[in-house]
């Protein structure tokens, strides 16, 4: 389980994440929405360990982030931030390759290969392993870094708005097979997401954050609600029933 | 079957690897045997040997081109390493202002301590690339990622900066002449003895596939080296340290190359890509082997006379810099 207590960072007295104190289940998946500056990636980075809290703590499976080593938390835990570098020349088996440096140090072992071959085709990517990353499409290329992420191997997964750049279909198809990979490996997922519908849809668990702050945690329907997101993300949204999913419609 | 489909990317390059290495011995060879002075095969074979000959291949020849080579692989390697540090494909050491700072320690060390163990001068213009260096990734850190062509503009301003600290002093001294000498790459007064600090760059160069996959880690991000628990710190400071002294050897001895290690780096990422463990060796034989080559046709051009490497490599190298902007921009446009 992770852990999150009493969170806060500031940049010059001003409060991105505030007092924010989570659980993050074992498995299944929790979507972290709300709008724009509510704080939701520097959380998610916090929890990774990418930027030092200002204060408060994270404890993933009882361990402090920042006071354990860093390979060590790399078994347990992966982070897939958003704005990868595209412009870098690797194939995509050398990129997943690098997924399993925590626990190869650089020399695959057979164990290694199989789970890198895994990934690879958990993902569909067995057609385009020996491409390079700016050769594919914004899709395949981020199908790549998840099957990067997956080769990992980590209880615990954090994605930082996976479904940017992606067409409809292929945020619907990211959006499934991420939870094919929590039913199937019992994974916990946690990801930041713009699309409240797919939170709706897809997420055990959501976490609405507001200015820093968490302003529920819970099941989906009890986001779902219209007066619930109109105090969230301070705008009309319709909620309609459609095939037993509660979608939200802003456009109008 | 899995292991099959993966063989070939594998066994592909290292036979490609092995035939560069072979044309880069056979350059070495054609330039061991360049120059005014006769030597003729048959009086280095001969029983007993001509003793003016064999003085002449170990004492002229042969630490010519093994400064070339030494400094060909070590420029190359540099140039790679910074580009992943800075995520960036335009930068070497001589367009961020390494080179610039290296020859302002230099100029430092004739001016305050001038009998000072040429080994020490190194490790003096080394700190001050080093320094230098690390101010500028600093400074580029603050422009927006998306400007990639802004990054080597900001640095060749930088480097004209320092340069133009470093020419102040050097006017006001009277040692332009040998700031001209450390800058602009020249083989010819290479002698046994004055070139032996390059093996440490070279050295340096090979080091440096030690820790491959860790730079390559690097190149995709800071985020992304912390998420594999690696310590982005070491690496970034493994690094620059390696590129520091690079430069700095090359500037204490026969000069650094313009464009040499970013044309080296940008042609083997196109063709084999940026995986460091395939890359590295790669720009290592290709740098060798670009600077050979330039070598080769400045003292054949006009022979008797040689026009210096650094030009030939200059003219040559910032014509296919052009292209590489322009191809670029092409892709993006």
């Amino acid at each position: 389980m992770i852990e999150i207590r009493n969170l806060t960072k500031t940049y010059d007295d001003a409060a991105v994440v505030n007092d924010v104190s989570l659980s993050l289940a074992e498995s299944g998946i929790t979507a972290i929405v709300g709008p724009n500056g509510a704080g939701k990636s520097t959380l998610l980075s916090m929890i990774a360990r990418l930027i030092a809290p200002t204060s408060g703590q994270v404890l993933v499976d009882g361990l402090d982030v920042q006071q354990t080593q860093g390979a060590v938390l790399a078994k347990r835990l992966a982070i897939l931030k958003q704005n990868n570098q595209v412009g870098m020349r690797l194939t995509v088996s050398e990129l997943v390759a690098f997924g399993r440096f925590p626990h190869s140090g650089g020399r695959p072992t057979v164990e290694d290969e199989r789970h890198i071959d895994e990934a690879i085709s958990y993902l569909g990517l067995d057609d385009l392993r020996t491409r390079f990353l700016d050769e594919l499409s914004g899709g395949q290329r981020q199908r790549a870094f998840v099957a990067m992420v997956l080769a990992q191997d980590t209880k615990y997964v954090l994605l930082d708005e996976p479904l940017n750049s992606l067409d409809m279909k292929h945020a619907a198809a990211m959006m499934k097979l991420l939870r094919r990979t929590a039913d199937d490996l019992k994974k916990s997922i946690t990801v930041v997401i713009h699309d409240i519908n797919f939170a709706s849809i897809y997420a055990d668990q959501v976490v609405a954050m507001r200015d820093g702050r968490v302003v529920l945690q819970g099941e989906s329907a009890e986001l779902m609600q219209e007066a619930v997101l109109q105090d969230i993300y301070d705008t009309v949204v319709q909620v309609r029933e459609v095939e037993g999913h509660r979608l939200g419609l802003h456009y109008l | 079957m899995q292991a099959a489909a993966s063989m070939p990317v594998r066994s592909r390059p290292t036979a490609g690897l092995l035939l560069a290495v072979g044309i880069v011995l056979v350059l070495a060879v054609v330039s061991l045997f360049i120059g005014v002075a006769d030597m003729p095969l048959r009086d280095l074979v001969s029983s007993g040997g001509d003793a003016q000959a064999l003085q002449l291949l170990l004492v002229s020849r042969v630490p010519r081109t093994l400064a070339l080579v030494l400094s060909g692989m070590s420029m190359g390697v540099a140039a790679l390493i910074m580009q992943m540090l800075f995520r960036n494909r335009f930068v070497e050491p001589t367009t961020t202002g390494t080179v610039e700072a290296a020859s302002l320690g230099l100029l430092a060390v004739a001016l305050l301590a001038p009998g000072l163990p040429v080994f020490s001068k190194m490790l003096v213009a080394s700190a001050f690339a080093l320094a230098a260096t690390f101010v500028f990734l600093r400074l580029v850190s603050r422009i927006p990622a998306s400007s990639s062509l802004v990054v080597p503009l900001l640095g060749l301003m930088f480097g004209g900066v320092i340069n133009a600290v470093t020419t102040f002093f050097a006017y006001r001294y009277d040692l332009l002449q040998s700031l001209a000498a450390w800058t602009n790459g020249d083989f010819s007064s290479v002698l046994r003895g004055r070139y032996e600090l390059l093996w440490i760059a070279g050295g340096l160069a090979i080091l440096s596939y030690i820790a491959a996959d860790r730079f390559t880690v690097a190149g995709l991000g800071e985020s992304f080296t912390r998420n594999l628990g690696l310590n982005y710190g070491r690496i970034l400071a493994f690094g620059l340290v390696i590129v520091s002294m690079v430069s700095a050897s090359a500037v204490v001895t026969a000069g650094t190359v313009p464009f040499l290690g970013l044309i080296v780096a940008n042609v083997v990422s196109m063709t084999v890509g940026d995986n460091l463990r395939r890359a590295l060796p790669w720009v290592a034989v290709s740098g060798a082997g670009f600077l050979l080559a330039c070598d080769i046709v400045g003292r054949t051009l006009r022979f008797p006379y040689e026009i210096p490497v650094g030009t030939v490599a200059g003219v040559l190298g910032s014509g296919i810099f052009l292209y590489l902007l322009l191809r670029r921009r092409a892709r993006f446009g």
